[in-house]
């Protein structure tokens, strides 16, 4: 491990002014730390921001469900107010990773790092998900833009992150046997007037996928799953799963998906 | 006092393991200590045309830096193959050599180039990446089944092949194959496995410059053997100038039998700079340099008659080395294989052919049945697959060709003492309920599953003995096993044993046992092992040995206490020896209630002389002091025996299998104690299921790991297995006085077959381990796709 220099901020204008181009933001560290200890990252300055409070809570209204950056997974997963509104997204936390990352794990940590087999990323995007950061408001589908990558500009830090409550969701997916990351993961969520299905682990990024949607806005029922067409042209392929294997893997997962509902 | 052999004794080692108070290599620290980081090959092969370590030799707070040239300089020899396999044509096996550190090519990712000695492991690590190593990179050869047409990685070594080694007869096999109604033929693949011991390997090495005494922790299952061969083939020190010590070490299954470059390194380092070397392998070196498993490509035929009856059987195996020959890499698939290799049956004629092969991968060695589950994986598909184009039951057809006279001579070598296959079978399907699968099958046909029953019967050959065979067959060690039980003055025990203890429970199963033999309480006991400056030379534990071979050497070692304590008792009670008489602890003249405890004795022993009056409770010829040792070399293997059944559900929209139900009927003689008994078969149901549906070493076609850690090496979990329901049947073993067959291993050895019997019959297709759901899902579509051309 290379040696850098720490810093605690005691709010978010502090923990912006001490950002660089060579410097990473500190909240669960579940990604964070692993990397420089494999000396996969290196960074000269390492700035903390679990202690700013005005990051960390889980508020909800009629219509959204605003969660703040350093909410832990495991808060997510026990909130009372998330398991009413949306229940699914209680769900998906209670299932990323083990006990010890969610007990560390952050869903600001965890969309930033954008991880294409993350799960959360397809809470955003499923459920028109604003991300809210100390400069701007962005929408999910803006937001992610590639693996590892996302909109987020350099001191950049996400506040929040306001999911829009649905008629009903839900996620599913297919753990890697290895590591338990999705190798495929859909969340469904029907809106009023739209429904989203967006898939994770299967591509290089989160995406909705639009022709699921579409005949599910027409008819939410799984049986109208089998007639859309899932391309695995652009899947990832690896020694876990083939693209052809996960476009079949989204198809049953999207079933099970809508079946839950 | 109630026997406690056969009792449920809660393990006395846990408190300590599971409360974190175990002391292993790593938590082991010294003065003045020091790092050691080692610099790896990135590549599979390549020529080492220049290592320059100037720029590290500036980075802060190294110490030192050693290369191969070192190596060459200060004649350390290299890592031995410890078993010499004859080709079929007589010539000796082909091994090239294995510097601890490289000097002119390494052979595969993870092979050992340099190590950094710094005041720090961050100051290791950082001055490693500045050593600059200058590799021609060379085409590696990376595939079991292609190696001997590809590249050739040796000078000396045509066909990347170290021996061709058969065991049978080829005439006999081509008699009985040209008399068969049907020929039964399979293509396997054992796959290739990474041990993963919870505890990744480390040492730390003291070297005393006043005494020039090496002191080596070190992560062994075999702490005698590291320092034999660290002392007489590395030539560190001397024998009596290393002492190697095992403490708390967390599981081995294999992959730490024998010492590793590094340990050798670490010792000569110390003795280099006079300082204390400490090394610990980080995960991923684990992954990369631990010794790998299995690694078979088999074809294998069975000569049947059309009621079943089988009449021979041909296994032609390519086993893979890896890059260098390990220790135990070539009796694995030789005389720990191919004697396996007919199974539970009768079988008038058989042969089993196995071509080494040497690859640009990690070397591999003995893993967790070594040999024996590879034999009954091939065996047991076999069969399966024989009464399925026989139209038989396959319980019909292990039964029909099962011995039921023991002793049984095997066709190829073995001579079976004792066992009870049919009993075995029989109380494994009531069990299982084996009559209730086709309803269970509708069951879950119901639900869109499809439900699959596999079976597997499986024998094992453990504790390899006796030496004398053991050398003659190329072995570089005998295998005998030592005890010497130490009576203290006040009365407690000191037992040292010379096998090794990393999860089996050895500290309570021996216990129970010297408690039983001596009739002190269990408390009063304490197992030695690990240390070689404290007990005699022992072998270590592998093999699913320690128990028949160690454990009677503590029997034989008790029987003499006893001897002398008669003797002794007679002395202080005024009656005849032949006269003594001891059970519970007790000596008692017969046929009166004269006694003296065996306390007393040792009490005696010890301060043999009477106040006030010149009068010794020792008879004449007698020294003081109450300690024996014994040496046990037992006549035969033990021939552990069982039958498994699994039942799996298949989901045929993703492929994947769930395990429903496991049953697992074993016949391991006398059990001393059945809860640890019990946890060695879960174990190693865990492992062999782990084989079946999960686990695969992969290397890329350059020779790079991709499965170098749980990311994706799929280990498997808690939540992948059911409950297991195990049952036992006894035939004791006539070969130790206990009657006890070693239990190790089994759970590995039998459960890939009947697991995979178990998928095969869900989809009605072969296929190779491991089961993983993207194979399972496609062999379904293929089903399906043929199902629908067929209508």
């Amino acid at each position: 491990m290379k040696t850098f220099n720490y810093h605690s901020a005691k709010d978010v204008k502090e923990a912006s002014k001490l950002a660089s181009s060579n410097s990473a933001f500190l909240a669960g560290g579940m990604t964070t730390i692993p990397s420089i200890k494999l000396g996969l990252a290196t960074y000269k300055d390492i700035i903390n921001i679990k202690n700013i409070k005005s990051l960390s809570g889980i508020k909800a209204s009629s219509k959204t469900l605003k969660i703040g950056a350093t909410t832990k997974h495991v808060e997510v997963a026990n909130s009372k107010d998330v398991k009413k509104a949306i229940p699914s997204l209680a769900a998906l936390a209670e299932g990323i990773g083990d006990p010890q990352v969610r007990n560390r794990g952050t869903i600001g940590g965890s969309i930033a790092n954008n991880d294409p087999s993350a799960d959360y990323p397809s809470a955003c995007i499923a459920l028109n998900a604003v991300i809210h950061t100390n400069s701007r408001k962005i929408e999910a589908e803006k937001f992610f833009k590639g693996m590892f990558e996302t909109a987020l500009k350099s001191g950049e830090i996400i506040e929040a992150i306001e999911f829009s409550i649905p008629e009903k969701s839900n996620y599913q997916k297919y753990p890697n046997p290895a590591s338990r990351y999705a190798v495929v993961g859909v969340y469904v969520a029907k809106h009023k007037g739209e429904v989203n299905v967006a898939v994770t682990g299967a591509k290089s990024c989160v995406y909705n996928d639009k022709d699921l949607a579409k005949a599910l806005s027409k008819n939410f029922s799984s049986s109208v799953i089998d007639n859309v067409k899932i391309s695995s042209s652009g899947m990832n392929s690896d020694i876990h799963a083939s693209a052809e294997y996960r476009a079949n893997m989204i198809r049953v997962f999207a079933k099970k998906a809508v079946e839950a509902c | 006092m109630a026997s406690l052999v056969g009792s449920r004794v809660e393990r006395k080692e846990d408190k300590k393991l599971l409360t974190g108070r175990g002391r292993y290599t790593a938590d082991v620290n010294f003065v003045h200590q020091t790092f050691a980081y080692f610099v790896r090959s990135p590549h599979a092969r390549a020529q080492i045309k220049k290592v320059d370590t100037s720029k590290a030799l500036k980075s802060p707070g190294v110490v030192s830096i050693l290369t191969g040239a070192d190596i060459v300089n200060d004649k350390i020899g290299g890592l031995i193959a410890g078993w010499r396999i004859k080709s079929e044509d007589g010539s000796d096996m082909k091994v090239p050599p294995h510097p601890p550190l490289a000097s002119d090519t390494v052979n595969y990712v993870g092979d050992h180039v340099a190590v950094v000695i710094a005041e720090t492991l961050d100051e290791a690590r950082n001055a490693a990446e500045l050593v600059k190593v200058d590799y021609k990179i060379l085409k590696a050869v990376v595939s079991t089944k292609d190696a001997m047409s590809s590249d050739q990685i040796y000078k000396d070594i045509p066909k990347n092949m170290c021996f061709d080694w058969l065991l049978g007869d080829r005439a006999k096999v081509k008699e009985a194959f040209d008399k068969a109604d049907k020929i039964i033929k399979i293509d396997l693949v054992n796959n290739r496995l990474i041990p993963n011991a919870m505890e990744p390997r480390a040492a730390n090495a003291d070297y005393n410059p006043s005494t020039e005494e090496i002191t080596l922790y070190t992560t062994s299952q075999n702490p005698h053997l590291a320092r034999i061969i660290i002392s007489a083939f590395n030539g560190v020190a001397p024998e009596n100038k290393l002492r190697v010590i095992a403490p708390d070490v967390g599981g081995g299954f294999g992959s730490k039998i024998y010492p590793y470059a590094e340990e050798v390194v670490c010792s000569w380092a110390a003795k280099k700079i006079e300082r204390p070397v400490k090394w610990v392998a980080d995960r991923t070196e684990s992954f990369l340099s631990d010794c790998h498993g299995r690694d078979h490509v088999t074809h294998a035929e069975l000569a049947v008659k059309n009621d079943g009856t089988f009449l021979g059987f041909k296994n032609e195996t390519i086993a893979n080395l890896g890059a260098y020959a390990s220790v135990f890499g070539t009796v694995t698939p030789t005389y720990l294989f191919g004697p396996c290799a007919t199974g539970v049956y009768k079988m008038p004629a058989a042969y089993s052919n196995v071509k080494a092969v040497y690859t640009n991968t990690a070397p591999v060695d003995a893993y967790r049945g070594a040999g024996r589950p590879e034999a009954t994986y091939t065996i047991e598909t076999l069969v399966e697959k024989a009464a399925r184009e026989l139209g038989m039951d396959p319980a019909e057809i292990r039964m029909k060709n099962f011995p039921t006279q023991f002793p049984f001579q095997q066709t190829l070598v073995h001579s079976v003492d004792s066992g009870d296959y049919v009993g075995g079978l029989n109380k494994a399907m009531e069990i299982a309920d084996y009559k209730g699968f086709e309803k269970r099958k509708r069951e879950s046909a119901s639900k869109g599953k499809l439900r699959g029953i596999g079976l597997c019967s499986y024998f094992e050959a453990c504790g390899i003995a006796p030496s004398p065979v053991v050398m003659m067959l190329g072995c570089g060690i005998g295998l005998w096993e030592s005890a010497e039980v130490r009576f203290n003055p006040t009365g407690n025990v000191t037992v040292f044993t010379g096998s090794h203890s990393h999860g089996q429970g050895h500290d309570t199963t021996f216990a129970q046992i010297a408690a039983d033999q001596l009739g002190v309480p269990i408390e009063n006991i304490e197992i030695a092992h690990g240390d070689t400056d404290k007990g005699p030379f022992g072998y270590g534990t592998y093999g699913s040995r320690s128990l028949t071979v160690g454990g009677t050497a503590i029997v034989k070692a008790c029987d003499k206490i006893i001897a002398k304590g008669k003797r002794v008792a007679a002395k202080m009670l005024e009656a005849s020896v032949d006269d003594i008489e001891f059970s519970n602890g007790e000596f008692v003249v017969a046929k009166s209630n004269k006694k003296k405890t065996i306390g007393e004795v040792a009490f005696a022993c010890y301060l043999p002389g009477t106040y006030g009056e010149v009068k010794s409770p020792l008879p004449e010829g007698d020294e003081p002091g109450l300690k024996e040792t014994s040496f046990f070399d037992p006549v035969n293997f033990s021939f552990p025996a069982g039958s498994h059944i699994c039942e799996v559900e298949v989901d045929p929209d993703t492929g994947e299998t769930k395990l429903v139900k496991y049953t697992a009927v074993d016949d391991f003689g006398t059990i001393i104690n059945p809860l640890v008994v019990e946890g060695q078969v879960h174990g190693g149901l865990a492992q062999g299921i782990g084989q079946a549906l999960y686990e695969n070493c992969h290397y890329d076609e350059s020779g790079q790991l991709i499965t170098a850690s749980y990311m994706d090496y799929t280990m498997p979990r808690a939540d992948n297995f059911p409950e297991f329901n195990l049952g036992f049947t006894c035939t004791p073993a006539t070969s130790n006085p206990l009657g006890t067959k070693g239990c190790g291993e089994a759970g590995a050895i039998a459960a890939p077959p009947a697991v995979m019997n178990a998928v095969m019959n869900a989809i009605g297709t072969e296929i190779s381990m491991p089961a993983t759901a993207e194979k399972v899902w496609k062999a379904c579509n293929k089903n399906k796709k043929r199902n629908s051309e067929a209508a």
